[in-house]
C-alpha cells in the first residue's frame, strides 16, 4: 500500500457531498419527484443541500408539506417564508382535508394526527402522480430506520416491506418504479442529530424560533413536558390543559418539531446554535426518547407506521 | 465525546463487522458505542431492563443492535444495519451485516461501501469456515484494510500462545488462498468485547499485547481514496440549464453535475467527454453556483466547460490522457442477490455509474464455493452465488477494473419486470 496521503473531505463535507449526489440521482432517475419540507431542522438542511446540488438552476422538484393542522405556527410561518425566499413552489396538503373527505377518521378529537399523515401523503402522491418523495429521515433516529435504504421502495399502498428491500450497493442507487409505486429517498440517511446541528452551525441556517430556548406554559404528563395552549398553524388553540393539571412556565426548546399533540420540548437554556451543539454533545437522552410521545407506545411503533406508508 | 470542539477533523471512516452473534459481533459494536459514549441514558435503561428480564447479570450490550420486530420474532438478523458514532475527531459509519452463509448478499452489500473490515474470530474456535467466507468476501469486494479480531480472549485465559497460534493459522490460510495480496493490509488484535479489553481501553490482562487498541486502529486507518493518486472519473448525473429569462448571464449556462468518483479537477484541465470523445477545458468548478478552486474525490460539484459539447446524464468526463476503455463486453465477478435465479435467456439492465444499458449474459466461467474458495462448474446462478461471468451490453460502459477503481469498476444488475436490484458485479 502506498503511504501517500491526499486531501480528503471533512465529515460534514462528505455527508453534504453524499446528500447532493443522492438528490441528483433522484432528479436524474425519476420523472416527478417532490421534496418533503416541514420547516423542521432536518428538512431545512435538505433545502441547503438542494441549493448546493442545483443552483443556479431551479430545484427540479416542488416542495411539499403534509400539514396536520396542529403544527406550530412558528414552524408553518417559517416554512412559507423559506419557500418564498428560495423562489420554489410549495404544495401544502392537510390532514384536515382528508378528515373532511372521510379518509381520515380520528378515534377521538384529540387523537395525535401524526400517523394519519400517511393517508394524506398517499393522497397527495396520487393527486400529483409523484414517483419519488425526498425525505429528511435519518438512520440514527430509530432502529426501524437503521435498516432503511437510501432509496426505499414502496408498493401501490405505500407500504414498506422490511424483509424484502432492494439491496443497495456502492453508490449505485436504484430509484426505478412502476406506475403507482413510489420511491422514498433519504439523502441525509447517514447524518446524526449532531451532524445536523453542526451543519446548521456551519452553514448559518435560519431556524424556527421554537428550536431555541424560550419560556412557555407547560404541564407534566407521564414524565414528559407537554406544551399547553399552543397556537397552531390553522389558528386553533391546541393542548388545552386537563382539569386538575398544574400549568407552569418553563424555559424549554424543541429538539424535534412536528404535530403539537405529540412533540414535547426539553428543558434548556440553549438560546443559540453553539449552545445547542454543546448540549447535543452532552445530553443523556436520545432525540426521540424525550420528545416524541408517539414512538413510546411500543418498541416497534415506528416500524409499524412505516409499513403503513409513513415516512 | 467532544464533537463540538474538534480541533482536527479526520473525516469519516466507513467500516464493517463480519461475524455472527456467537462471535460477539453485537457485543463489540455495543462496546464501541458504549465506550465512546454514543449510547444515551434512556437507551441504556431500556437494555438494562431487557437484560434483567432475560435473567442476565450484566447489561447485554448486544441488545443495542437488536433490530426489527420481524427479526426479534425470529431471533435472527436479516439485514444490514447502519450505526454511527463519533470520537470528536472522526465520524464512523458501521455496516453491521449478519454473518450466516445465506446472507452472502448482505455481506457483499455491507462491504461495498466499507474501507475497513473487522473479521471476528472466536478465540475458542480459531479459524472457521465462516472466517474463510468472510475473508474471501472482504477480498472480493476490495476492502483495503482488514482487522482480524480474536475475541473472547477472557474465555481462553488471555493466553498469548493460543492467540499466536490463531494468528499463524489465519496468515497461512490467506497466503495459501492468495487473499488480500497486494490489495489490503491485515492487522491482528486480541479482544474481549464483553469486558472491553482492547476495544477502547487497553487491556490490563493482556500486557503481552503492545499493539494499538481497536479504536486506535480505527482512528488511524486511512480514509477511502486517501492512499494513492487516482484517475479523474466524473459520471454526469444531471445537466443544469437554468435558462432564466430574468437573468441573461445564465442564458448560456450549462453545468454538468455529478460526484467526483476519483481523482481531482480544476480550472484549465483538459477533459474528454465519453462516449463522444470530444475535448474541452474546464471553465469553472462550482458548488451551488459558487466557484471553488478544485474539486476533489467524493465531492459533488458542477463542471462548466469552455466549449459547447453535447453531454447528458450517463456520459462521463475524464482527463484526456487517462481515458478508460469503452466496453460492450464485460467480464466480471458477479454476486447474485435475488431469489429468482439468473436466467441466461433474459435481458437485464446493467447500471454502471450513472449509465444504464440492456445486457445479456453470455457465459458463466465458474462459480466460487465461498467456504472453500474452490471453483465449481455452473450454468445457473441462484441467490448468494458468486461467479465469474461475461455480459454483452447494448451500450458501451466506461469501466475500469474493479481492483483499480471501486466506483467505476462496479455495477448492479436490475430486473426490468420488478425493477429489483438482482446482482452486484465487479469488472475484471
Amino acid at each position: 500500500m502506498s503511504t501517500l496521503t491526499k486531501q480528503t473531505l471533512s465529515h460534514l463535507d462528505w455527508l453534504e457531498a453524499e446528500a447532493i449526489h443522492i438528490m441528483r440521482e433522484v432528479a436524474g432517475q425519476c420523472e416527478r419527484p417532490v421534496l418533503l419540507f416541514s420547516g423542521g431542522k432536518d428538512s431545512i438542511c435538505m433545502l441547503r443541500v438542494a441549493e448546493k446540488a442545483f443552483r443556479p438552476g431551479k430545484f427540479p422538484f416542488p416542495l411539499m408539506h403534509i400539514d396536520t393542522g396542529h403544527n406550530y405556527k412558528e414552524v408553518t410561518d417559517f416554512r412559507d417564508k423559506r419557500a418564498a425566499e428560495l423562489g420554489e413552489r410549495l404544495i401544502v396538503r392537510s390532514v384536515e382535508d382528508s378528515m373532511k373527505r372521510g379518509t381520515v377518521v380520528l378515534k377521538s378529537p384529540d387523537e395525535p394526527r401524526n400517523k394519519h399523515q400517511s393517508v394524506t401523503l398517499l393522497e397527495a402522491i396520487a393527486e400529483f402522480e409523484f414517483d419519488a418523495c425526498i425525505g429528511g429521515a435519518r438512520r440514527d433516529e430509530e432502529k426501524a430506520r437503521a435498516k432503511e435504504r437510501v432509496m426505499s421502495f414502496r408498493d401501490e399502498f405505500g407500504q414498506w416491506d422490511p424483509k424484502n428491500q432492494r439491496p443497495e450497493l456502492w453508490n449505485l442507487y436504484n430509484a426505478r418504479s412502476h406506475r403507482g409505486e413510489n420511491i422514498r429517498a433519504f439523502p441525509i440517511s447517514n447524518w446524526t442529530e449532531m451532524d445536523v446541528w453542526q451543519y446548521i452551525e456551519r452553514e448559518k441556517l435560519e431556524l424556527p424560533s421554537i428550536y431555541f430556548a424560550h419560556t412557555r406554559p407547560v404541564v407534566m404528563r407521564g414524565g414528559a413536558i407537554v406544551p399547553v395552549n399552543v397556537a397552531s398553524g390553522n389558528g386553533e388553540l391546541v393542548n388545552v390543559p386537563k382539569a386538575g393539571e398544574q400549568v407552569v412556565d418553563l424555559q424549554v426548546r424543541f429538539r424535534t418539531v412536528g404535530d403539537i399533540t405529540c412533540t414535547a420540548p426539553v428543558e434548556s437554556d440553549a438560546d443559540n446554535i453553539g449552545k445547542i451543539v454543546l448540549e447535543t454533545a452532552t445530553t443523556t437522552i436520545t432525540e426521540r426518547g424525550a420528545t416524541r410521545l408517539d414512538d413510546q407506545t411500543s418498541d416497534a411503533s415506528m416500524e409499524q407506521r412505516k409499513k403503513e406508508g409513513y415516512f | 465525546m467532544s464533537a463540538h470542539d474538534n480541533i482536527t477533523d479526520n473525516g469519516l471512516l466507513r467500516f464493517m463487522t463480519c461475524g455472527s452473534v456467537d462471535d460477539g459481533k453485537s457485543t463489540l459494536i455495543g462496546r464501541l458505542l458504549f465506550d465512546t459514549k454514543t449510547i444515551l441514558a434512556d437507551t441504556l435503561t431500556a437494555i438494562e431492563k431487557t437484560s434483567k428480564k432475560r435473567g442476565m447479570e450484566a447489561v447485554d450490550l448486544s441488545l443495542l443492535t437488536d433490530g426489527l420486530q420481524a427479526e426479534r420474532e425470529q431471533g435472527i438478523t436479516i439485514d444490514v444495519a447502519y450505526r454511527y458514532f463519533s470520537t470528536g475527531t472522526r465520524k464512523y459509519i458501521i455496516a453491521d451485516a449478519p454473518g450466516h452463509e445465506q446472507y452472502t448478499r448482505n455481506m457483499v452489500t455491507a462491504a461495498s461501501t466499507a474501507n475497513l473490515a473487522i473479521i471476528l474470530i472466536d478465540a475458542r474456535k480459531g479459524v472457521l469456515t465462516q472466517t474463510r467466507r468472510h475473508s474471501y468476501l472482504a477480498h472480493l469486494v476490495g476492502i483495503p484494510h482488514i482487522v482480524v479480531a480474536v475475541n473472547k480472549m477472557d474465555l481462553i485465559d488471555h493466553d498469548q500462545a493460543k492467540y499466536d497460534a490463531i494468528v499463524a493459522e489465519y496468515k497461512s490460510f490467506v497466503a495459501k488462498m492468495g487473499l488480500f495480496e497486494g490489495r489490503a493490509d491485515i492487522q491482528f488484535i486480541p479482544l474481549s468485547a464483553l469486558n472491553g479489553d482492547n476495544v477502547v481501553d487497553r487491556s490490563e490482562t493482556m500486557a503481552w499485547y503492545q499493539g494499538p487498541t481497536m479504536l486506535d486502529i480505527l482512528e488511524r486507518a486511512p480514509g477511502a481514496h486517501s492512499e494513492s493518486t487516482e484517475a479523474f472519473r466524473f459520471p454526469v448525473q444531471f445537466v443544469c440549464r437554468p435558462q432564466d429569462s430574468a437573468n441573461p448571464d445564465l442564458h448560456d449556462y450549462r453545468g454538468f453535475q455529478g460526484r467526483i468518483e476519483s481523482g481531482s479537477v480544476k480550472v484549465g484541465d483538459l477533459l474528454t467527454a465519453l462516449p463522444n470523445g470530444r475535448e474541452s477545458r474546464v471553465k469553472a468548478v462550482q458548488i451551488g453556483g459558487v466557484d471553488v478552486a478544485e474539486g476533489i474525490t467524493e465531492q459533488s460539484v458542477t463542471i462548466l466547460l469552455e466549449d459547447e459539447i453535447d453531454i447528458s446524464r450517463g456520459d462521463m468526463l475524464v482527463k484526456s490522457g487517462e481515458v478508460p476503455e469503452q466496453k460492450k463486453e464485460v467480464e466480471a465477478m458477479l454476486c447474485w442477490l435475488s431469489e429468482t435465479p439468473l436466467s441466461p435467456a433474459r435481458t437485464y439492465l446493467i447500471r454502471h455509474t450513472t449509465r444504464t444499458s440492456k445486457a445479456k449474459l453470455t457465459g458463466v466461467a465458474f462459480k466460487v464455493d465461498v467456504n472453500s474458495q474452490e471453483h465449481v462448474d455452473a450454468t445457473q446462478l441462484s441467490m448468494n452465488d458468486i461467479a465469474k461471468v461475461s455480459w454483452k451490453l447494448a451500450q458501451p460502459v466506461f469501466a475500469d477494473a474493479y481492483t483499480d477503481n471501486r466506483a467505476t469498476g462496479a455495477f448492479i444488475v436490475i430486473d426490468e419486470s420488478t425493477n429489483n436490484t438482482v446482482g452486484a458485479g465487479m469488472v475484471l
